[in-house]
């Protein structure tokens, strides 16, 4: 049933949104949509940029991923996920009603496709503000608070009451060529006992594991178990990971952006869907915006295991 | 406006709601999937994790582009522009990525270096 209101007619019998260097809206509308087609092939150029430069980095630097994304809550990209797919169900749906010509119905859709867009970004805002507030910002943002950087090793007894013993056993195998405990005289022995906060990074923690991959296990472990455990890693290796969270927020903000975007659009749509401007004829803007907001869906399908879901 | 809906069938084609709900559900359930699979429990190594995310999510994408943007129903020639569009992606990113795994053992190199030196 339509529930479209009448125009007056002075369109000369035809649709009035069809162009005079159109034979047949249909003609209209396909001709319009490879036009839509190879814009979007250009949106899906624009981002392999930025998923090449993932991919590059992830290729030669895989630790820094490691590290970033301890810091994203995969809870929270998933929901992110579900509401984006749920939107882009909404808006074919649409699509559909307004094919249909059934004016409440889409207007009642559009407004749930913008609901899930707005809080897709509501999430991303939590998202952000908790990462700014760690101090791992993008760029000139990056300054690590110090609740995410471990402080200098003394979790275990090991480790504090070796080094004395260490030294005066090193001291007496360079003099008596006894062979105490060889693991702990591997390493050239230190001059100076490692101070609790602010010794220098390099060889203090990892010494004392069988291998630095070890060392980083326990460590990334102990630091992504718990949701809301702030992430936590040595100085040295938070900083390396640094390019990690340009390429996050570089990467998600650029799909950000278009998700705002997608949202004008959306409005607009509700607008002229409200004054009943769609039906079998003419539907073409609900089916163009659908087509772009599906693309920004699919960007974001494939930003999603790639960024959140990394162990 | 149009004011003749009841009398002019429509431009183009119309999806069936049963075909959309039945995408959708699926799109949920391999998101399911994808977060499933990544317990560090089925771990298959740095290539195999990517291989297999990227896998899952090609078939969400392919469920999006062919029922969501139509592409099923459409002109072949629009799935030719998406088609196009993703082999030339290939193309960027294989090449490259061949170029700059050239130097990663100067990478691996230097930073053994430094972590050798403190």
């Amino acid at each position: 049933m339509s529930d479209t209101t009448a125009q007056p007619a002075n369109d000369h019998g035809h649709d009035p949104h069809l162009a005079h260097h159109f034979d047949t809206p249909q003609q209209q509308f396909t001709s319009g949509k490879i036009g839509m087609w190879a814009f979007l092939v250009t949106e899906i150029l624009m981002f392999s940029g930025l998923f090449l430069l993932y991919a590059v980095y992830r290729a030669n630097h895989y630790d820094m991923f490691v590290v970033g994304s301890a810091f994203l809550d995969t809870n929270l990209g998933a929901l992110n996920t579900v509401v984006l797919l749920l939107s882009s169900f909404t808006m074919a749906w649409a699509v559909r009603t307004a094919q249909l010509g059934k004016r409440n119905a889409t207007v009642v859709l559009l407004a749930l496709t913008l609901l899930g867009a707005a809080g897709f970004m509501g999430i991303k805002y939590m998202e952000y503000s908790h990462k700014l507030h760690l101090g791992v910002g993008p760029g000139n943002f990056f300054d690590p608070s110090d609740e995410v950087i471990l402080p200098e090793p003394e979790p275990s007894g090991i480790i504090e009451e070796e080094p004395t013993r260490e030294l005066r056993e090193v001291a007496q195998a360079a003099e008596s060529n006894s062979d105490s405990d060889p693991a702990a005289i591997e390493e050239e022995p230190r001059t100076t006992l490692p101070q609790p906060h602010r010794a220098e990074p390099g060889i203090s923690a990892e010494a004392r594991y069988h291998s630095f991959a070890e060392y980083t296990h326990t460590t990334a472990h102990a630091s992504t178990h718990g949701e809301h455990h702030v992430p936590q890693f040595r100085r040295e290796r938070l900083m390396s990971a640094r390019p990690f969270f340009s390429i996050y927020f570089g990467m998600t903000g650029l799909h950000g952006i278009h998700v705002l975007v997608g949202m004008g659009l959306i409005t607009w749509l509700l607008i002229r869907a409200a004054r009943g401007t769609f039906g079998p004829q003419y539907y073409t803007p609900v089916d163009f915006v659908g087509l772009y907001w599906h693309l920004v869906d699919l960007i974001w399908i494939f930003l999603f295991p790639l960024l959140y879901l990394i162990h | 406006m149009s004011d003749d809906n009841h009398s002019h069938p429509t431009v183009g084609h119309v999806v069936s709601l049963k075909v959309l709900i039945v995408v959708i559900l699926a799109l949920l359930a391999l998101t399911w999937l994808t977060v499933f699979v990544a317990d560090p429990a089925f771990d298959l190594g740095r290539t195999g994790n990517v291989v297999l995310a990227l896998g899952i999510a090609l078939a969400k994408a392919g469920l999006v582009a062919m029922y969501f943007m139509h592409l099923r129903y459409d002109n072949p020639l629009n799935g030719l522009f998406l088609i196009a569009a993703l082999l030339f992606v290939v193309i960027f990113l294989g090449i490259t990525i061949s170029d700059v795994s050239e130097y990663q053992p100067d990478l691996r190199e230097a930073e053994q270096a430094q972590q050798a030196a403190p």
